[in-house]
């Protein structure tokens, strides 16, 4: 049979040689130059909206002098303080959101009376804007730190619960045929089957949990300001308050951006975990 | 029910390690159930390798999934004395998320961490894959996911092996080192193997008996025994004239159907 396993490794070899990958900066520039170009293009109408006359300089501040306010602010300790406030409370509504969308996802993925009673519950949970939370939260803790934590963890935590439910039910049956023949049962099912195969539809899942507590918490923020201290949306508030034009726009380049980067890291996880399964089809 | 008595291969016994006794299954109730097994009955020999042939809608798929306990049946029983089962598809069916050597170690557990990667390492050389451990089952090719999911199956310590079509989405040069790489490894581990395929020649290049089956609902039509000397070659003219005749015998068969 020597022949036989010649011949098969001589069939591995060909069909696992793999493709070099394109050298790092080769592929941070493909990355980034559609970026800067789409930046550019922003920046350009932007400028000739100002220099059209459309709206007086003090509503509607042109690129340089919101690029000079934003360029002071980062000199200014007050800046930061904010956003490690706003920050602070985006990580801890987040977690807070992750820990509760778990629980209510694994639940209601497993007991099928749960399912058929809160699933459509859950889903319709989603689509509440969180501004509609407030009235009630305010009702509920007065304006406090607690109120903007509620309405944050209401507004990410259906979505993260959601994703976990879909990938539960999404798992191949193929694959949990074979974890039946491996003989995998209850718990060990669970975690050696169940829960890796949903991981994709869950960090989905925590991807736009995210974008509803960033948006929830800057509503949140605007709305109930808290005495002495400051934030992103507090500052955008004041700014507005004191017609604050290149202040106002510079905070919500800085609220964009921040938003932009937290998004990049989920992707950045998500791209990593479709390479390791194999589930990316792009070129590489 | 052919008794295999002397014309049996060396270190074979007729003691059988699964026998199915008027095995019937039905998939839904009533008047609109479909009967996918009629009263099917079989006995396969301990170390014997036995292939299931039939049209699409005969029923090989769903005994496999009955003797895997994956399914029940609605009629009859199966008795396998005990003996241990494992089951290939014909997706390779590995977890994308383990390495090829954590996905057979994984068919290993409740044995100590370190007993466990020596074994799974061990089969995966077995099936010549002891280079590829590390990798992940995308980056490997169809037929060494099979290879894989074969390593996997051997790591259950089966005494039964269950096939599904295992080799159907490979390509035909494939498929001939698959047939050869599963002949020996049956052959050393004196497995029982029930494989089921459509496709006549590799039932007749692999089996000892080839078990036609009908289709809608699936009964025993008849059961051909390949007395060819091993190791077979699928294009040989024995193999390819003992086909033949198999294959005039299920087109009699499957054209039965166009005549309600």
């Amino acid at each position: 049979m020597a022949t036989t396993e010649r011949l098969l490794t001589g069939l591995d070899a060909l069909e696992t040689a793999a493709p070099r990958r394109a050298s790092l900066a080769t592929r941070v520039w493909a990355r980034l130059w559609p970026v800067l170009l789409a930046v550019a293009i922003v920046l350009a109408i932007w400028q000739l909206v100002v220099w059209s006359g459309w709206r007086p300089e003090y509503a509607f501040a042109g690129p340089a002098a919101v690029f000079t306010d934003l360029f002071g602010r980062l000199q200014d300790p007050a800046f930061y303080q904010a956003i490690a406030v706003t920050l602070r409370r985006a990580v801890t509504g987040f977690a807070l959101a992750t820990a509760i969308g778990l629980v209510i996802g694994a639940a209601v993925s497993r007991v099928r009376p749960l399912r058929a009673a809160f699933g459509s519950l859950i889903t319709g949970l989603q689509t509440m804007p969180s501004i509609a939370w407030f009235p009630l939260a305010i009702l509920l803790f007065k304006l406090s730190e607690s109120t903007i934590l509620f309405v944050v963890v209401l507004g990410a935590a259906p979505s993260i619960a959601n994703g976990l439910i879909t990938g539960v039910d999404y798992t191949p049956p193929i694959l949990l045929r074979a974890g039946k023949v491996l003989g995998l049962r209850g718990w060990r099912l669970y975690w050696h089957l169940i829960l890796p195969a949903s991981l994709p539809s869950f960090l989905a899942g925590l991807k736009q949990g995210w974008a509803f507590a960033w948006r929830s918490l800057m509503a949140g923020e605007i709305v109930i300001i808290i005495a002495n201290q400051t934030s992103l949306g507090e500052q955008l508030h004041y700014a507005r308050e004191l017609a604050d034009s290149p202040g106002l726009i510079a905070t919500m380049i800085v609220i964009l951006i921040i938003g932009i980067a937290v998004d990049a890291l989920f992707n950045t996880a998500d791209n990593a975990l479709r390479r390791r399964w194999g589930l990316d089809q792009r070129p590489v | 029910m052919t008794m295999r008595a002397q014309e049996a291969p060396a270190g074979r016994t007729a003691e059988p390690a699964v026998r199915l006794d008027a095995v019937s299954k039905t998939y839904g109730y009533g008047q609109d159930g479909l009967l996918a097994l009629d009263h099917v009955s079989l006995e396969v020999g301990t170390g014997e390798f036995v292939c299931l042939l039939g049209a699409s809608g005969c029923g090989k798929s769903t005994m496999l999934s009955l003797i895997a306990g994956l399914d029940r049946a609605t009629g009859g029983s199966i008795h396998l004395g005990g003996r241990r089962v494992a089951m290939m598809f014909q997706e390779p069916a590995l977890f994308p998320w383990l390495t090829v050597q954590r996905n057979v170690e994984l068919a290993l557990n409740g044995r100590p961490r370190a007993e466990r990667r020596a074994l799974a390492a061990e089969l995966l050389k077995t099936v010549h894959l002891g280079g590829f451990g590390a990798k992940r089952p995308h980056e490997l090719s169809g037929g060494m996911r099979q290879r894989v999911a074969l390593a996997r199956a051997l790591a259950q310590d089966c005494d039964v092996l269950l096939m599904d079509e295992p080799f159907g989405a490979l390509d035909a040069m494939t498929r001939d080192l698959l047939h050869d790489e599963l002949e020996r490894i049956w052959r050393d581990r004196g497995l029982t193997v029930l494989f089921v395929t459509h496709n006549v020649r590799e039932a007749v290049r692999l089996g000892d008996r080839v078990v036609l089956l009908s289709s809608r609902p699936g009964r025993v039509v008849e059961i051909f025994d390949v007395l060819l000397d091993r190791p077979r070659r699928t294009d040989s003219p024995e193999v390819a004239s003992l086909a033949a005749t198999v294959t005039d015998r299920l087109r009699e068969e499957v054209s039965r159907h166009g005549d309600h």
